[in-house]
């Protein structure tokens, strides 16, 4: 399946990277070479194979409903990169 | 001989003894760092103060005895930033421990006050995509040490460390460990809590030692496996005294040799001597047979497309919001939140962090997902599929860990493909979840140390600590030291 310098531009996009135009022409073309390389994996027939999305056969993990301590606030932002008050600070969302 | 230089359980003896104590060999390994990580780059930060964090010798008692254990940058550890050696976490100082680390402390282990470098979040197999700088080989400086875990290798390799924890996704703790000639165990998914562990493929991480030798990397699984209410894929099964399994002899072990592993792109020199190793579990009374994994070739495939869509979205928490790296669109950030965003993002990760998330963002993409994911998936059922079978008649499989032993620093930067190749033989126990072994087997004409491979059913790290420990205990490799 090929993948172009749009394709891979519209990607980061969906990725929320910004590249600079010398990286987008390097990565479009490493790209290229590492889906062709997982091209391969049409030579196996898969029609009647279930997927395996995680490998042990544990499912439903559940715990008592038990409210606990958890990380405080003032923790919580300890690393924030801007807060305010007891909340993280973004940039305006809404108009 | 000098205390850094001793494998754990020999320290261990010398403190029950009191020959010496945990304060001594802690400042013996500050000396060993202070003289030659200038050389090797084990480290990074090494310019950030930081308190030691042994405990004073009345709270020692516990099974480490307040010996110091070396942590990966990505595991982590209040006290000591944890940056998983990216730009994009810069300065990030974890509010809790991870749980590998509780369970050291409540073992009376020390935490070491330096972090092991590494492939910036895991991404790498060469520690050439540290945000820091390159760690080198030990046993030959212009050499990588291997990756991602390559800081932890080198560290335990050039007796930096008594022993380490690293990750391994694909490879991460046993090609480092090949490459830098120590032993490296990722143990069965779910035997150890990921909890703490700053996630890159959620469903193939796990956190294991690199050690001196088998029976340090029997005592530190022991110490953090086990199951945690915090990871809900971690299992409720007891953990063994795996010391037990250690010096029991081998003859009644079935063992296959998959032929899928000795074929064309398998350096013959590494063939020679993996050779060697397999006629010496021979003649320690194995028996050794030929087996297909028939799906081999497909995993390094099958493996770039679940563990990058896997990372891209777990990576998707790093926006410049709640921890690490932010960057303004505009001056008074009416630029908007995206803006914000992309920015962040584009200057924060490296390139393969970049290439991966692409990758994992594309393949997940609409009209994609079938194609690439999906049949991913299911590629990974006949990979498993094929050591199910295996595992039915037989206890456990050798193989390689690597196809080359390490190679030249700068050699493969470029070509992101062959730099993946290099995982060909360690993926596969990622994907089908079962626990795996390195541990040195001899030496190239060059001198660099060549990694043998041992695979087992999951949840029967016994098995592998016997064989390896056997195989171990009848060659030299395992005291050979680098020259530094």
């Amino acid at each position: 399946m090929a993948i172009d310098k749009n394709s891979v531009e519209y990607v980061a996009h969906l990725a929320r990277i910004e590249l600079q135009s010398k990286e987008l022409e390097k990565l479009s073309s490493q790209l290229k070479d590492i889906l062709s390389f997982i091209d391969k994996l049409n030579r196996i027939d898969t029609a009647r194979i279930n997927p395996t999305s995680h490998i042990l056969p544990i499912s439903n993990v559940l715990r008592q409903d038990q409210s606990k301590d958890s990380l405080a606030a003032d923790k919580a932002l300890e690393n924030a990169p801007k807060k305010q008050g007891d909340f993280f600070s973004v940039p305006k969302v809404i108009e | 001989m000098e205390l850094h230089s001793q494998s754990g359980h020999q320290l261990l003896d010398l403190i029950k003894n009191k020959k010496t104590t945990a304060k001594e060999v802690w400042e013996s390994l500050e000396s060993r760092v202070r003289a030659i990580d200038t050389k090797v780059n084990a480290y990074v930060r090494k310019d950030e103060k930081r308190e030691p964090s042994l405990k004073p010798d009345s709270q020692q008692e516990g099974k480490l005895m307040g010996l110091a254990v070396t942590i990966k940058d990505n595991i982590c550890t209040t006290g000591m930033n944890t940056e998983c050696c990216s730009k994009i976490l810069k300065n990030f100082s974890p509010p809790y421990d991870a749980t590998v680390i509780n369970k050291l402390k409540t073992n009376a282990a020390s935490i070491f006050n330096l972090k092991a470098n590494m492939d910036e979040f895991a991404f790498g197999s060469s520690t050439e995509n540290s945000a820091f700088m390159a760690t080198r080989n030990p046993w030959d400086l212009d050499s990588v040490p291997g990756g991602s875990s390559g800081g932890s290798a080198a560290a335990v390799a050039a007796d930096e460390a008594i022993w380490a924890l690293g990750s391994d996704t694909g490879g991460s703790i046993r090609q480092p460990a090949a490459f830098c000639g120590v032993v490296g165990l990722k143990p069965t998914y779910g035997r150890v809590s990921r909890y703490g562990l700053i996630a890159f493929a959620s469903s193939l991480d796990q956190i294991g030692p690199l050690t001196k030798d088998v029976e340090d990397s029997a005592i530190l699984l022991e110490a953090i496996a086990g199951h945690d209410q915090y990871d809900s894929t971690s299992v409720d099964i007891a953990v063994p005294d795996y010391k037990k399994s250690l010096g029991s002899g081998i003859k009644s072990v079935k063992i296959g040799i998959p032929k899928e592993y000795f074929i064309e792109g398998l350096d013959p020199e590494i063939k020679k001597i993996v050779g060697e190793a397999i006629d010496q579990i021979k003649k320690l009374g194995a028996q050794v047979q030929e087996v297909s994994l028939a799906h081999t070739e497909y995993a390094v495939a099958v493996y770039y497309i679940i563990a990058t869509a896997e990372a891209s979205s777990n990576l998707a928490r790093f926006d410049g919001v709640q921890y690490g790296l932010r960057v303004e669109a505009g001056k008074d950030s009416s630029a908007g939140m995206i803006e914000m965003y992309k920015k962040t993002r584009g200057s924060g990760f490296g390139q393969e962090a970049k290439r991966r998330i692409l990758l994992g963002t594309f393949v997940l993409s609409h009209g994609y997902y079938d194609a690439y994911y999906l049949k991913a998936l299911k590629v990974r059922t006949l990979i498993k599929q094929d050591f199910d079978h295996v595992f039915k008649e037989l206890d456990c499989i050798i193989t390689p860990t690597s196809p080359s032993a390490a190679f030249k620093i700068g050699e493969k930067v470029e070509d992101p493909l062959k730099m993946y190749l290099s995982d060909i033989y360690t993926i596969s126990a990622n994907l089908a979840g079962i626990p795996a072994i390195s541990l040195p087997c001899g030496f190239t004409k060059k001198g660099m140390p060549v990694g043998l491979q041992i695979l087992a059913k999951p949840f029967d790290e016994e098995t592998i600590f016997k064989v390896a420990h056997a195989y171990e205990q009848a060659t030299p490799w395992h005291k050979r030291k680098p020259e530094l």
